[in-house]
This record gives C-alpha cells, sequence and structure tokens, in this order.
C-alpha cells in the first residue's frame, strides 16, 4: 500500500483508531479481569446493538444519523405501558408489544419524515430537535391522557396518590416480559461461535453460488478464516476467559438477521432507490424516482427498528424510567456508530458492529479507569459522557474537512480538466 | 405509413408574464436526423427544450401557446417522465450520474430488472431483489452501440469526464421506444478525440433512425455532424438550413445578427492611444468559480479604457473578475498600475484600488436590510477608514458626512427612493445596481469591474446604467472592465472587447469588428482562421 493511501485510510478512521488507543489505556488502569470485561460486554452488546443498526438505511439514503430514533423508543415505551396495563405475560407480551410498536412507529416515522423533508440538509439537527419535541408530547401523554382520559387500571402503573404514569416501569412484575428473549436459548460462548461460525459459512456460500463474479479464493480465504475463529473460541485458554459470558442466541440472532436485512434490502429495488437518493437527490429525481417517498420510507423503517431496539434493550433491563429512558437513546446510538468509523454519509454493519463495542467497552472501562487514575469513579463517569459528544464533533469535523479537501482542485486541474 | 418528420414543433409562443420568450417558433425534425439548434443565450433554445419535455416551470407559468406533433400526430407532454414514455431522451449537460454506482446501475437507475425475493413477496414490489446480469447485460449492450469496451461494472467515480458523457448515452439509448434524443451542449467537456468519437458515435445513433437535436454553440461540429440547422435569436427563429448550403461564417452572423432598436448609447467614436500605460495586466489566471470555470486567461487593459469582457454563459467570463477580486479561489498573475495584485484576497485587492460591482445583486452586492447610505459608505468604512470619527480611540460611524455623501450620490446617480434612509431590498433593480456602483465608487477606485451591470433591469434604466459608467469614464478618467452577456451592450460602450469561450479568451477584437468576428469567437474559433477551427 502506498502512502497516500496509508494516509487516506488513517484519516478516515481516525476515530475508530483513537478509540481502540483509548480503551486499551482504560483496560490497562481499570483493573478488571478480562473475563469480567467481557461478561459486561456481551451483556451490554445483546441490548444495545439492535439500535445502532437501525440508524444505517437513512445514512445510506443521505439523511446522516437519524436522532429522531428517540422517537421510535418513545413508540415502544407507550407499546410496553399499554401491555402491561393488559397484562399480557412473558414472551406473548414481548411479542405483542413489538407489533404494537410497529403502528405506533410507522406513524411516528411518517410525520417525521414529512418533517424532515421541509428542512433537506437540516435533517440530523431537526430530528434532534424533533426529539426533544415530541418529548413534550410524550410527557403530556403519560402524565396527563394516561390514566385521566384513558383510565390505566393497574395500580402499579400510576403514581400513587395523583394521576399519570409512574417513574418507573417494572417489567418483572406477575411472569411480566423481562429478560424472556434471553432466557429462551442460552449457549457458552464456544458453543454459541460454532452455530454462528456454521450459520455465517452457510450465507457466504450461498451469496458466492448467487454472485455474478464468482471469486473462489476470497471464499475459500474467509471459510478459513471462520474456521479458525471457531477454532480458537474452544481454546480451553480462550474459554476461561469466556467463563462468564453465556451468549442469549435469540437477542444475537435477531441481531444477525437485522444485518442480514440491511444487505438484503440495499439489493432491491427499493435499497437502489435508497442508495440513488442518498448519493444525489437532483440525479435521483431527473430518473424518475419520488425523492421525498423513498426518505420517508426510510425513516418509518429506521423508526421502526429503533422501537424494536429499544424493547430489546428495556425487557433486558427488566425496568424502565418512564420518563427518562429514551432520552440518550440517539446520541448513544449516533455516538456508537461514528466510533465505528461510520461518517455521516457512509455506514455499514459492520461499522455499527464494532462501534457499539468499543463505545460500550469504553462505557465499561473509563470509570474504574477514572477511579484508579485519579480516586474519582465521577472523573471516569465525566469522561465518557465527554467523549460520547466529542466523538459525534470530531465526526462531523472530520466530515466537513474530507468533503472540502475533496472539492479543492489545484489549479493545474483547473487548466487540464477539460483539455487533455 | 410514417409520417415524414418525427417531430414537429408548429408556432410555439412562449410568455413569463409580460416578457415573451418565443414567438412563433417552429422545429421541424425527420427520423434519423441530426438537427443542430443555434442561438445565444436567452435565444430561447432552453425554453424550446423546456417546452418539448413539459417541464413543470412551464405549466406553473401558463402553458404555451402552438402545438407538438409526435410522428405527425399532435400530442401534448405533460411531464419529463411523460416525454420519456412517449420517446424522448435527454443528454444533459451536467452529468446525471451517481458516482458511486456502477455503470450498470446508473444506466439502469429507477429502471432496474428485479426477479422476486421472500422480502417481496411479503412487503410488494419494491423489494424485489435485483437482477443484476440482466442488467448487467443490457448495460454491455448500450455500451457497445457507443463503442465503449470498458467493464460494465466499473463504478462511474473516477471516470474520465468523456467516458461519463457515454454513459449517459449509453443510459438513453437502453431505454426502449428512444426516437429523439436531446444532446445539450454534449462536446462542452471533452477533448477534441473524445468530441470527434462523439460525433461519431451520434451520426451512429442516427443511422439507427433515432433523430437528433444537437444544442451546441461550437459551429465548426454543426458543420460537422448535422445535417439540419435550426437558428433562434431573441425567440424568434432566423432560419431554418441544411448544413450542406451554409457555412459557418454564415451561421456565425445569423446567431449574432444586429437586434433591432435598443435603448444604447452611443458614445462618439474614439482612438485610443496604443502607448497608454497598462493599467490591468492579468497572465494565466485560472479562477475556479462554479459554472464560470476560467481556465487561463491572459490580457492587457491600458488606462482610460473601457475594455469589454464578452461571451456566452457557462464559459467563464464572470470568473474572471471574481477571481482578481478575491471572491473565488484564483492563481495566476494579476499587475494593477505595475504592482503585483495578491490574488485569493479580497481586502488586499478592494485595498489596491480595484472596486467590483458583482452580477449578483441581491447576493453579494448589497445587504438587503440595511439603508442606502449604509450600504454605499460599508466598505469604504471598512477597508479605508473613511466616514469614521475617532472618539476616545473608538472608531464611530460619522453619520452626517455618511447622510451628505448618500445625497450626493442619490442626486448624481439619480437613484430613485424615498431617502438615504431606504432599505435596499425594497428597491427596484436598476436602483440598486445604482447603489451597488455609489458604493464602488465611494472607493474611489482607479479601476471599476463591472460584471453584467444590465442583467435583470428594465430598458430605461439600462440606458442610465451605461451613460454612468461612460461618463465615469470620460469626466473622471477611470479605467472600467465591464463583463456582459450581452453584446450589443458591450459593443455601444467599449473601446475593445475580449471573447471568452471555455475559461480562454478567445481574441481581443475591435468594437467595430463583423458580427461573423463576433460569433466565431464565441464559439471558440478565432476569426481568420474558420474551418481549421480548434475543434476541428
Amino acid at each position: 500500500m502506498d502512502k497516500s493511501k496509508l494516509r487516506e485510510g488513517l484519516r478516515n478512521n481516525i476515530v475508530t483508531i483513537m478509540f481502540i488507543v483509548l480503551c486499551a489505556i482504560c483496560m490497562a488502569f481499570s483493573g478488571y479481569t478480562p473475563s469480567y470485561v467481557l461478561y459486561e460486554l456481551f451483556g451490554r452488546l445483546s441490548r444495545n446493538m439492535f439500535i445502532v443498526l437501525s440508524l444505517i438505511i437513512p445514512i445510506v439514503a443521505g439523511m446522516g444519523i437519524n436522532f429522531a430514533i428517540t422517537i421510535g423508543a418513545m413508540a415502544a415505551q407507550i407499546a410496553c405501558i399499554l401491555v402491561l396495563e393488559w397484562g399480557v405475560p412473558g414472551i406473548g407480551g414481548l411479542a405483542l408489544t413489538a407489533l404494537l410498536t410497529v403502528p405506533l412507529a410507522s406513524v411516528f416515522g411518517f410525520f417525521i419524515g414529512k418533517l424532515l423533508n421541509k428542512m433537506k440538509g437540516q435533517e440530523m439537527i431537526g430530528g434532534m430537535i424533533l426529539g426533544y419535541f415530541a418529548n413534550g408530547l410524550y410527557q403530556l401523554l403519560c402524565l396527563f391522557i394516561f390514566d385521566n382520559i384513558i383510565p390505566i387500571n393497574n395500580p402499579n402503573l400510576t403514581i400513587t396518590g395523583s394521576s399519570g404514569i409512574a417513574n418507573t416501569m417494572d417489567l418483572t412484575r406477575d411472569g411480566g416480559m423481562a429478560g424472556t428473549l434471553e432466557r429462551l436459548w442460552r449457549l457458552p460462548a464456544n458453543q454459541a461461535a460454532l452455530v454462528f461460525a456454521a450459520v455465517i459459512a452457510v450465507i457466504l456460500i450461498i451469496s458466492y453460488m448467487r454472485s455474478h463474479r464468482k471469486n473462489a479464493r476470497v471464499l475459500a480465504i474467509q471459510l478459513a478464516a471462520l474456521v479458525i475463529a471457531a477454532a480458537v473460541m474452544q481454546l480451553e485458554a480462550v474459554k476461561s476467559l469466556f467463563s462468564m459470558v453465556q451468549i442469549p442466541m435469540a437477542t444475537f440472532g435477531i441481531v444477525a438477521l437485522l444485518c442480514l436485512m440491511n444487505v438484503a434490502i440495499m439489493r432491491t429495488r427499493l435499497g437502489q432507490q435508497f442508495r440513488a437518493v442518498g448519493q444525489n437527490r437532483v440525479v435521483a429525481n431527473a430518473a424518475g424516482i419520488n425523492v421525498d417517498r423513498v426518505r420517508i420510507i426510510a425513516i418509518v423503517i429506521s423508526t421502526v427498528l429503533a422501537g424494536w431496539g429499544q424493547l430489546i434493550f428495556v425487557q433486558n433491563m427488566g425496568a424502565f424510567q418512564t420518563y427518562g429512558a429514551h432520552e440518550q437513546v440517539g446520541l448513544y446510538a449516533g455516538a456508537a456508530i461514528l466510533v465505528g468509523g461510520a461518517s455521516v454519509v457512509r455506514a455499514t454493519n459492520t461499522q455499527a458492529l464494532i462501534g457499539t463495542v468499543l463505545f460500550h467497552l469504553m462505557f465499561i472501562l473509563a470509570p474504574a479507569a477514572g477511579k484508579n487514575l485519579f480516586g474519582d469513579a465521577a472523573i471516569g463517569e465525566y469522561f465518557r459522557v465527554f467523549i460520547c459528544y466529542g466523538v459525534i464533533a470530531v465526526a462531523l469535523v472530520m466530515h466537513a474537512w474530507s468533503e472540502n479537501a475533496r472539492k479543492k482542485r489545484p489549479e493545474s486541474a483547473l487548466r487540464t480538466d477539460a483539455k487533455a | 405509413m410514417a409520417a415524414e418528420y418525427v417531430l414537429e414543433m408548429k408556432d410555439i409562443t412562449k410568455k413569463y408574464g409580460e416578457n415573451t420568450v418565443l414567438s412563433g417558433v417552429s422545429l421541424k425534425i425527420r427520423p434519423g436526423e441530426i438537427h443542430a439548434l443555434l442561438g445565444e443565450n436567452g435565444a430561447g433554445k432552453s425554453t424550446l427544450m423546456n417546452v418539448l419535455f413539459g417541464m413543470p416551470v412551464i405549466h406553473a407559468t401558463g402553458g404555451f401557446g402552438g402545438e407538438i406533433l409526435l410522428d405527425g400526430q399532435a400530442t401534448t407532454i405533460a411531464s419529463p417522465h411523460d416525454a420519456m414514455i412517449k420517446g424522448i431522451g435527454m443528454v444533459h449537460q451536467e452529468f446525471m450520474l451517481l458516482p458511486g454506482f456502477t455503470i450498470t446501475e446508473n444506466i439502469k437507475l429507477n429502471r432496474e430488472i428485479t426477479k422476486p425475493s421472500l422480502l417481496s413477496r411479503v412487503f410488494g414490489k419494491s423489494l424485489e431483489t435485483l437482477d443484476m446480469p440482466a442488467m448487467a447485460r443490457d448495460a454491455r449492450k448500450a455500451l457497445d452501440s457507443v463503442g465503449m469496451t470498458i467493464d460494465e461494472y466499473t463504478l462511474v467515480a473516477g471516470l474520465p469526464v468523456g467516458y461519463m458523457q457515454f454513459v449517459e448515452i449509453a443510459r438513453e439509448i437502453d431505454k426502449t421506444g428512444i426516437r429523439l434524443l436531446v444532446f445539450d451542449e454534449p462536446t462542452a467537456v471533452l477533448t477534441e478525440s473524445e468530441a470527434a468519437q462523439l460525433l461519431q458515435v451520434m451520426k451512429g445513433i442516427a443511422a439507427k433512425g433515432i433523430a437528433i437535436i444537437f444544442i451546441t454553440h461550437r459551429l465548426d461540429e454543426v458543420i460537422a455532424a448535422a445535417d439540419g440547422v435550426t437558428i433562434l435569436r431573441d425567440g424568434q427563429l432566423v432560419a431554418e438550413t441544411r448544413t450542406k448550403d451554409t457555412n459557418v461564417t454564415q451561421l456565425a452572423e445569423m446567431m449574432i445578427g444586429r437586434k433591432g432598436e435598443s435603448a444604447f448609447v452611443t458614445t462618439e467614436k474614439r482612438t485610443l492611444d496604443e502607448n497608454a500605460p497598462v493599467a490591468l495586466k492579468v497572465r494565466h489566471l485560472a479562477v475556479d468559480m462554479p459554472g464560470e470555470v476560467v481556465r487561463d486567461v491572459s490580457f492587457d487593459v491600458r488606462e482610460g479604457e473601457i475594455f469589454g469582457i464578452g461571451g456566452l454563459a457557462g464559459q467563464g467570463k464572470v470568473g474572471i473578475p471574481n477571481g482578481i477580486m478575491g471572491i473565488y479561489e484564483a492563481a495566476g498573475e494579476v499587475e494593477l498600475f505595475g504592482k503585483p495584485s495578491a490574488l485569493n484576497h479580497a481586502h488586499a485587492a478592494l485595498e489596491s484600488g480595484m472596486a467590483m460591482v458583482s452580477e449578483d445583486r441581491r447576493g453579494v452586492g448589497l445587504l438587503l436590510d440595511e439603508s442606502i447610505e449604509d450600504n454605499i459608505v460599508f466598505n469604504a468604512m471598512q477597508i479605508r477608514n473613511d466616514y469614521t470619527k475617532n472618539i476616545l480611540g473608538a472608531k464611530l460611524k460619522d453619520t452626517k458626512a455618511i447622510r451628505r455623501h448618500a445625497n450626493e450620490m442619490i442626486k448624481e446617480l439619480d437613484i430613485r427612493c424615498f431617502g438615504a434612509m431606504q432599505h435596499t431590498g425594497t428597491l427596484s433593480g436598476g436602483n440598486q445596481q445604482k447603489v451597488c456602483i455609489a458604493r464602488a465608487l465611494t472607493m474611489k477606485p482607479r479601476l471599476l469591474f463591472v460584471s453584467e451591470p444590465t442583467r435583470g433591469i428594465d430598458i430605461g434604466a439600462k440606458k442610465l446604467v451605461l451613460e454612468t459608467l461612460v461618463r465615469l469614464n470620460r469626466e473622471m478618467g477611470m479605467t472600467v472592465v465591464m463583463v456582459s452577456s450581452e453584446l450589443m451592450e458591450l459593443r455601444s460602450v467599449c473601446d475593445r472587447i475580449a471573447i471568452v469561450a471555455e475559461g480562454e479568451v478567445v481574441d481581443v477584437l475591435p468594437v467595430d469588428a463583423s458580427d461573423a468576428d463576433f460569433g466565431l469567437a464565441m464559439s471558440g474559433i478565432k476569426p481568420g482562421q474558420e474551418g481549421g477551427g480548434k475543434h476541428a
């Protein structure tokens, strides 16, 4: 690889590289054992990965990071409150909530999309402010409309001695939906690795058969890497590292499915439209694509997925703060995908997954490292909040910077441009 | 029975409000013919094409008069999409290609070949999977027909411009049932060899029976490729002829022509001192102004002269003053009265004694929410510290002096307003232009750039603005460089006129040079060498 390519690669991945270095430093000072860190990490990944993946489609469609996913999260929480009121237990309750989230989030997503179409180019700030505005409506709904206009009969849901929805929703009560997804099927890490490796191998072979360019060498390398990875997981040393980890297969299975769907949708006519609109609205319009409609579809899909992501999160946690659980969702998910090396115009599944891993690694390690270094866990806590905003700022600046670097044409190019 | 003409546009008339932009224009295209459409900017070419494609802008402004016949059948074209269905395609001047897509994906954009998939069975047709191999086969066929051997899976990003043009053509050809293709200035961005290849491809397409409307300003290409020519001027049909009956000079003459009565000032003829010192020396100037790129421009302006810069829109003439004044990124050498002038530095340019009346009056020219007087003295206050007074080390506005000066200017330039306090946003275009001139004059410049001074203002105001410029030049001895798309205007006030085409100065002509010379220069051919023009 020549030098300029290396520099370009460094510049494109500067945020990711910075984060890896920071995580390594924090790891050294945190004093945690690796197996504890892995245990914490997998716990967090299972509840946070899905929502990060919901950001990909709007980025591809040229709308930047969809900070309005907080509204999707609100939809899921409203569905949750309703299902708690009806008292549907266990996995059935979870399925019903998921189903109920779809119409709610779709309607919200439609309106978000409509609004964002009115502010093309300012979707990110628009989505963020929209989130704050919707939060007000959500509070109105929970504090006043529920219980006063729509009767709530479950006494556990309302504020005692007053009206409105209580501050905390407990999902563990009466065989609630808490943890149902995780309890479905758990495997130790080494066995889980085998299952996932097998599934990935099948997918690779299928996509090889259907690709127009049959590159057998790449396939062989991919399969070999897969076998090695699976084999490494079976080593005793690695096994002991993962000794505390029990992989919730259903949760990660759903995440894998969503990744597949993100890939599959890009190979459809609709996906082609997302990509076309994302690259250049004028050209897409000239080709007869209904740009506004495509953008609304992208936001609707994203909002529904975000709703499901929030659902996975709250059922994993077993409870949620009615008035606060959704607030930081957009910011954290946005920061996570940027940490993975995505930009506001380009994002892939891999970037989302790597980003989630790094971001949450930081969340686990930073307070401990802060405590050991400065004798105060709060400093580590400050640190991670500061990093979360910093990452978003850096990513935005980097994007503007590379955009400028691309635009600036040297004078020699000007002169030779047309006349070869 | 096939009709004689694939397309006939009869007696097309189009008004925007009071303004007639097309009157009684007709266009007839035979199947398999390459028909050139010629005309200066504003001659009505693009309006005619907008009518043909049923652009929303036409319907939104009251439609048009006249009728359109396709294959001898009267038809209405409701929208660009409708035009596409009826077999009319356009090869755009600006590439309508997505850089992140492969050639195949671009050619098949929104006309993808799909097959049912798991997702589509649940959610409907738009989730059908793309059938990439089938799309690639179609793309291959279309690419072959334009003589391109490049792999159809190549990304468009990074392709040479010429290739992009051919991909664009391939896309139009790939549309089934295409019978008429419009090429809008297709050779403008191509190298000579690519342009020659393009003309070959066009002939190949025409030989298959697809008619082509070829919009260009390169007259030699018209002679080389087209069968018929239609020439428009000021929204009227000037001539329709066969190329074999005409030549480049004649075409140039017909394109420029003398415009009838006009409210232009007439200046007495004068001979300039050949030895007058050089006021502005420009060498190898390149300016990166979007849409008006200057590539390599050199010229001298003598002291006391009114120097005109003309040419068609988008060829780079407007970029020249903008580059010299540091408004857009520029490179090269500029000397003002023998002293080198720094580029890319608007403050230094103003300080060195140059001022500019911008073509973008409402954008960079005026602060629309400020009063006339503040607009007039704004630059002088910022750059020269005029009209300020020092009180205890703080620089304050000298309101009295400003008012006095503004009132003088209002009287001098005949700015029609309620008073110096009126906001410029509420003035008419012509009066806004005068405020811009007043501001430039307040800088006490030794050299004044005026860019498109009469754009968008009415005839009476045009005359006043031009007369003001002449007066400034004659009475105050100010050197003026005037950029304008209106050749007649330049010819009525300038001493010499440089014609810019494709970012370079083709020639510097005296005002009494013939129409043909100006026409040829505008199409990039230096007079006196026609037939052997640089694109031939």
